[in-house]
């Protein structure tokens, strides 16, 4: 394994709260270039907030956070501007995949490309197609996502987010929404990615893909990392009872 | 009734409809769906300065009677020295009322867009307005396409009201040959025989409409 040293994304006491219960209570995290985070905890641990805070849907009411060459402060940024700087150096897939229902595979991804990044159409619409290719879905460039089933809409929410050329990844439980047999083939894609060196953060319950893929784990509670490990030394051995639960209960299923 | 009397009126009724109806329609439906829409946003607007203003014009239009909106431009602002034409003044109020209407329409159907489709346009880096006219405003068109017919053929009706300001449209030109051959009943019907014809035609293109904007949606 290649020496990833280099901070990609670093958060320091971010804090977020809906009404008067913290949902974020103070989140550091570093994660390095190319590294694979998978963030995991029970619902409502935080865990899509944190992703969410990091691709600009959320602000925080407190901390810092660094992503690449851009940094923001909550206490000092415009949210807005502070929003906007979030986003333009990650891309989301998200859990409902969220495509535009009334245009192409290909007029999602050429979207952001050609109306925001104001690339040429051509030349936008070219790496669209190669990169659509790559995940098996060139045949599928003319079709609507309500032609597709779950796993293949999910990759072209994938190809969406690539074609921005986003420094980092973000990953919103891409396969809760699918059906069992369709998980396969877009974990698949994931992994693919992660093997190529993109830097990236998933939050997801597919333990399987966390121990094969993750670099390293962050288990969240109560919005906050209770434990941060590589992704080995947690599974083998979680250091905290309330991971070491969590686990329990996802990885032995039905238990009456 | 007399066959020839129906027969000789059609045609005067006819072109009405043409001149007068169906055109005074069109307009005030194309420059009132506008005013909707700029009025529906404004109404969703964080600013108050905004969302206060388009209240009350919704709040008017809706509860004050149309064809007191019709007198008070064309035979009240002259008090005022605003005097306005007929078919201008008609065209105004007709406007006005598909904008008060037609906001609430238009805002339900941005209020039905899922969020997740707010979500996906900010984080390809669309602006407000470039994610509101490429991607919500497409989806809430099609969810507002029955309500807005409703409204649309409810106009068609509402511009016999415009015979009252003398305005020359279907029902003024059925009403001129009443009067002249005391022929109410068969008058009166004919009229309406008309308006229904353009309403069928109207729902019609409705069902076509819907057809084409619901081509790709699960």
């Amino acid at each position: 394994m290649s020496l990833k040293t280099t901070p990609a994304v670093r958060l320091e006491g971010v804090r977020l709260s809906f009404g008067p219960t913290p949902v974020l209570d103070g989140v550091s995290l570093t994660v390095a270039e190319g590294e694979v985070l998978v963030l995991l905890g029970a619902s409502g641990s935080g865990k899509t907030t944190l992703l969410r805070v990091l691709a600009g849907l959320e602000w925080p009411s407190a901390g810092r956070i660094r992503i690449e060459d851009v940094e923001v402060d909550a206490a000092t940024t415009p949210p807005r501007r502070g929003r906007d700087a979030l986003r333009s150096r990650t891309a989301m897939v998200f859990q409902q995949h969220n495509l535009f229902p009334h245009r192409t595979v290909l007029g999602n991804v050429i979207e952001g490309p050609v109306s925001v990044q104001r690339r040429s159409r051509a030349d936008a619409e070219q790496e669209a197609r190669r990169l659509l290719d790559r995940v098996g879905l060139g045949e599928r460039a003319d079709a609507y996502p309500a032609e597709l089933s779950g796993g293949q809409q999910q990759r072209v929410g994938i190809v969406r987010a690539l074609a921005l050329h986003p420094r980092v990844l973000l990953f919103d439980e891409p396969t809760s929404s699918l059906d069992p047999e369709l998980v396969g083939e877009v974990l698949t894609v994931m992994s693919e990615l992660a093997a190529e060196g993109w830097t990236m953060i998933v939050v997801t319950h597919e333990l399987g893909f966390a121990r094969a893929v993750a670099d390293s784990i962050a288990f969240l509670d109560g919005g906050t990392i209770v434990e941060h490990a590589p992704s080995a030394d947690f599974f083998a051995a979680p250091r905290t009872d309330r991971a070491r639960r969590f686990l329990a209960r996802l990885d032995g299923g039905f238990h009456p | 009734m007399d066959l020839s009397l129906f027969l000789d009126s059609l045609g005067p009724i006819a072109l009405g409809a043409i001149t007068g109806t169906i055109p005074l329609a069109l307009v005030s439906f194309a420059f009132g769906l506008v005013l909707a829409v700029v009025v529906a946003l404004a109404r969703m607007s964080p600013s108050r300065w905004l969302r206060w203003p388009a209240r009350a014009f919704i709040s008017v239009i809706r509860g004050t009677p149309l064809l007191v909106q019709l007198f008070v431009i064309f035979y009240g602002l002259p008090n005022l020295g605003w005097t306005l034409d007929a078919w201008p003044s008609a065209v105004i109020a007709f406007t006005l009322n598909v904008g008060g209407y037609g906001a609430e329409t238009i805002r339900a159907a941005i209020l039905s867009v899922p969020r997740g489709q707010w979500e996906a346009a900010f984080m390809i880096g669309l602006g407000r307005r470039q994610t509101l006219t490429r991607v919500i405003l497409p989806q809430a068109a099609r969810v507002s396409v029955p309500p807005l017919s409703n409204t649309f053929i409810s106009l068609v009706k509402d511009t016999s009201l415009a015979s009252m300001i003398m305005v020359t449209e279907l029902f003024r030109e059925a009403q001129k040959i009443a009067a002249f051959t005391q022929e109410f009943l068969a008058l009166y019907i004919e009229a309406a025989l008309v308006y229904w014809l353009i309403c069928l035609v109207l729902s019609a293109a409705q069902s076509r409409i819907e057809t084409r904007l619901e081509r790709h949606v699960a």
